[in-house]
């Protein structure tokens, strides 16, 4: 490969995204993969902006007991205070302490955050993969549903789905969001299957007899990983904001204490009115940080996916 | 053209598949919305006619019917825009509600979304253009910064900020209150006043997806060989960042466009909440909030309608920027 | 003068942090007008981005460390901006390796030449839509186009096409020397030879200088009176073309020669050059032949060789042309 060239090479056609080709082997071990991307990552003056941030919100929401000077659903303190010494960030109407609620409400949006995004990944890259490499009907009628379902309007389906279901928790909210925001990343890791496997050392794999499983997880599936990471980060931006959008409408659980029921008390206690803009302005700050934090490491990971999209 | 023939059949089966999926959701879910929903009308103090009951059964699931004959009644309802009664306004039919809330609508989301396309789009070219310099990482950051507001947080923040501490701006509604909705100056102006912060959020929240987009196509475009040709050619700066770049890495924007409008819509239904701005976004929230499953329904079909015809209305937009699918 | 006048031309490309490749090393040379000069050499010895060098295209991570090249009198190493865009009308043209991706997808060919025509239009030159036709027809004609292809787009063209269709617009410039990079690598061999031919043609009836970049040693010595060969982003040998198929020569150039077979012989032995380039991105001592060289002396590999005289044009090498001031100053290469 010529190193000198002061163009870059030429685009794979029909590609959407430019991906570094990997010499196609055996895999380094999971803990040694992750390693190294984190590496790579931190190299990236944004992304590493974005694990600082998502660093703190993580250890935040594992060391709640330990950080939090009281529980967060124990209605012992005077409602509507602003804040003080005792309530750092005042208390809500129904004289519960604030700061707690931040601190414990990190662990289900962060939850919540990984757990859809994780989740809708997991049927992006299943439907994508299969789409992609197996072209002819299957393909069809996959991405068909793949475009019938990024048409239908995402956020109003998750609050009629989220208004039908009766019974409300942290899980269905998880559901709901995984379930509409599938399919963006679905189209994408299609497209780049489809280029892919056209590629010699598919061709090659499917040649020397790799079962179908095989070419897909091991040869196919490596070379997307920043495809995949990306994804994820992007599904899991969404889905902390759909949580807070659904609890902010009373569409989540009223008894778990996160960032948006935070949000949604406020709303209902008009606690802008009352002087309490604290309760609006923590939990709203709380939530765009978390969401700046994956589109930060999401620059670096298409930075790693995209050579000319590299910081110098 | 092929290209155009086949999104109009895509347009159409999509169409067919959109609608069906709205008659069967209700079906499906758990508990019974029909039921749940009959029962709230009764109580709702009005009368109710057969006719009503019936229009609502057929959006949500008539008992003991076959599903062939209720799906063969829902299309004939939906035809005659006929979506039964909602229990949060008892007095009008779904369509007459639906009809009045859809031009405020219209008017802040469909203003905002192109304005906020049109600015986000230049934005990212400018930034694509100048990347790595100073211009590029302020726009960015600011792009970053912004793009990670929930909407109806910054809608809340601005309210606070200019309507209730500064008082500059109306706290609610789309118009003066005691007013009633006509064509005069005067309510124009009021209508126009009371929507600027909420068109002012949708622009804010929006905007960083099209300057992220435009500003990656750009550096993705002008690493292309004939952008490098126009420089060699000495063409002149603008000509080859406008028409040979940006005109490029526009295409690609276009297409996110159609589907983006299903995230503004969501985005209104938060911020028209937080507003009480009386539009469709509103009265999904009212809907959702007391579970007005008819309301739900009609308003369901009636979004996802329209963006569908937005999304093929730009796909054959499409065809006047890019000359290679007009084969 | 000539009318190009290269002196010690160094590229550097920075990939990353603190990485340094220098793809091109010292490189002198002089043009004259109206000479047809080919370069070649194997993928990654530089050729192509001392193109973009001589012609300034040379985009970050790549930079011209530092040389001297006086285009027409004028040193345009250090020219930017709008007086380097100025000087690419009557002065520099470059057509790209890949004419398919050479024009904007959005634009006809049409708007292609209108869009040069009035960049470099002077004060009170104006260019209505029939100028630019008649124009465009004219040069279109030039790379032997018909002027239907006016109203085309890229994609409905063929590569072959869209390569005479770049050539067209670098005519346009009307320039004094045309760089052409690659141009049939992307292309069939009978498509190729149509080309080369165009090419040659052009140059002959219009008369600008022409440096041909190729890794095709059998296009270069077909088209060019004079061949430069590069090896490792330095020039090691400059021959008239007819010269080089025989005679002794830089070890190189002999090794290059010999991976090419007698498609009419008996038997035919496939040649190759044993060994790999060397990483650019370290010091070289010494001539960085060394390793895959079959003459290779002491003081090759301390002593970067100069180019010195050999048959009608020079060399390189301590062995095959000695130099006299490496031999003047008592190190004696011994054979």
């Amino acid at each position: 490969m010529s190193i000198v060239s002061p163009v870059p090479p030429p685009e794979v056609p029909g590609a959407g995204v430019e991906i570094r080709v990997g010499p196609a082997g055996p895999m380094p071990g999971p803990l040694r993969f992750f390693g190294r991307a984190l590496r790579t990552l931190w190299s990236n003056r944004k992304a590493s902006i974005g694990l600082v941030i998502l660093g703190l919100v993580i250890l935040v929401a594992v060391f709640a007991p330990l950080i939090a000077p009281h529980s967060p659903t124990a209605t012992t303190f005077v409602p509507y205070q602003n804040p003080s010494t005792t309530n750092w960030f005042g208390t809500t109407g129904n004289g519960q302490d604030v700061f707690s609620q931040m601190v414990y409400g990190a662990r289900i949006s962060l939850l919540v955050g990984i757990a859809a995004g994780a989740m809708a990944t997991l049927v992006a890259v299943t439907i994508g993969l299969i789409a992609g490499y197996r072209p002819g009907v299957i393909d069809e009628l996959l991405s068909f549903m793949t475009n019938l379902v990024l048409v239908i309007p995402g956020l109003p389906l998750m609050f009629i789905l989220a208004a039908y279901l009766q019974k409300r928790s942290v899980w269905t909210i998880v559901l709901v969001v995984a379930f509409t925001s599938w399919a963006t990343g679905a189209r994408v890791i299609r497209s780049q299957a489809s280029t892919l496997r056209t590629r010699e050392f598919v061709t090659s794999a499917v040649f020397s007899g790799e079962g179908l499983f095989r070419v897909v997880f091991r040869e196919i599936l490596p070379n997307m990983t920043s495809l995949v990471a990306g994804s994820f980060f992007s599904a899991a931006t969404a889905a902390v904001m759909a949580e807070a959008s659904l609890e902010f409408l009373g569409l989540g659980d009223p008894n778990t204490v996160s960032w948006g029921t935070i949000l949604y008390y406020a709303q209902q206690q008009n606690s802008l009115l009352t002087g309490q803009w604290v309760l609006v302005f923590a939990p709203g700050l709380a939530i765009a940080l978390l969401a700046v934090s994956f589109t930060l490491i999401n620059f670096g990971v298409d930075a790693l996916s995209n050579p000319r999209l590299r910081e110098k | 053209m092929r290209y155009v023939a086949r999104k109009v059949v895509l347009f159409l089966i999509t169409l067919w598949a959109a609608i069906t999926l709205n008659f069967i959701l209700p079906r499906l879910m758990p508990g019974s919305p029909v039921d749940a929903a009959l029962a709230k009308l009764a109580s709702s103090g009005q009368p109710i006619t057969n006719a009503e009951r019936r229009a609502v059964e057929i959006q949500l699931g008539v008992p003991h019917t076959s599903l062939i004959t209720q799906y063969w009644d829902y299309w004939t309802s939906i035809v005659h825009l006929n979506f039964g009664t909602s229990y949060s306004f008892p007095s009008e039919t779904v369509a007459q509600t639906i009809g009045k809330a859809a031009p405020w609508t219209l008017a802040l989301v469909g203003v905002t979304t192109i304005l906020a396309f049109i600015i986000g789009t230049l934005l990212g070219v400018y930034a694509g253009w100048r990347r790595g310099k100073t211009a590029d990482t302020s726009v960015t950051l600011g792009a970053t910064f912004f793009a990670a507001f929930p909407p109806f947080w910054l809608g809340l923040l601005l309210l606070y900020v200019f309507a209730f501490t500064y008082g500059w701006f109306p706290i609610k509604g789309g118009y003066n209150p005691g007013e009633t909705p006509n064509l005069s100056l005067s309510f124009l102006s009021s209508a126009a006043y009371h929507s600027i912060i909420p068109a002012l959020t949708l622009a804010i929240t929006s905007l960083s997806g099209w300057v992220f987009g435009m500003r990656n196509n750009m550096i993705n475009t002008l690493g292309e060989d004939y952008v490098t040709f126009a420089e060699a050619n000495g063409l002149r700066t603008r000509t080859v960042a406008l028409l040979y770049a940006a005109r490029n890495a526009l295409l690609p924007n276009v297409t996110a466009f159609g589907l983006s409008l299903g995230a503004v819509v969501g985005g209104s239904v938060l911020v028209e909440g937080v507003f009480s701005y009386p539009g469709l976004g509103n009265l999904l929230y009212i809907a959702v909030v007391n579970h007005d499953f008819p309301l739900m329904q009609a308003l369901f079909l009636v979004i996802t309608v329209a963006m569908l015809v937005a999304i093929f209305i730009v796909d054959l937009l499409y065809v006047r920027l890019d000359p290679r699918v007009r084969q | 003068m000539a009318l190009l006048e290269v002196q010690g031309v160094n590229v550097v490309y920075e990939p990353t942090r603190g990485q340094r490749i220098w793809s091109v090393r010292d490189v002198d040379l002089v043009l004259e007008q109206g000479e047809f000069v080919g370069l070649v050499g194997e993928s990654g010895c530089g050729k192509s981005t001392l193109g973009f060098a001589l012609t300034r295209m040379l985009r970050p991570p790549a930079r011209l460390e530092n040389g001297v090249i006086r285009f027409d009198g004028v040193d345009i190493s250090t020219l930017k901006g709008e007086r380097l865009r100025r000087q690419r009308r009557n002065g520099f043209a470059i057509v790209l390796q890949s004419g398919m991706n050479a024009l904007n997808p959005v634009r006809n060919v049409e708007h292609h030449f209108g869009d040069i025509l009035k960049a470099h239009a002077h004060a009170g030159e104006h260019y209505p839509g029939a100028t630019v036709r008649r124009r465009g027809a004219e040069l279109l004609g030039k790379v032997g186009l018909d002027a239907t292809v006016l109203s085309r787009f890229p994609h409905e063209l063929s590569g072959g096409m869209r390569q005479r269709v770049s050539i067209a617009l670098a005519l346009a410039l009307e320039p004094r020397m045309i760089i052409f990079d690659e141009p049939t690598t992307a292309l069939d061999v009978i498509v190729q030879k149509a080309v080369i031919q165009t090419i040659k043609d052009l140059q002959r009836e219009n008369g600008f200088s022409a440096i041909l970049i190729s890794h095709d040693l059998g296009i270069v010595l077909e088209a060019t009176d004079r061949v430069m060969v590069m090896y490792a982003g330095r020039i090691v040998e400059d021959q008239p073309s007819k010269d080089l198929v025989s005679g002794p020569h830089h070890p190189y150039t002999e090794a290059l020669l010999k991976c090419y077979a007698d498609p009419r012989a008996d038997e035919i032995h496939l040649g190759g050059i044993p060994g790999t380039p060397p990483d650019l991105s370290l010091p070289q001592a010494g001539c960085s032949f060394t390793p895959r060289c079959p003459l290779v002396q002491d003081i090759c590999r301390t002593l970067d060789p100069p180019l010195s005289p050999l048959g009608h044009g020079s060399a390189a090498c301590h062995v095959r042309a000695p130099s006299a001031a490496v031999a003047g100053e008592g190190v004696k290469p011994v054979h």
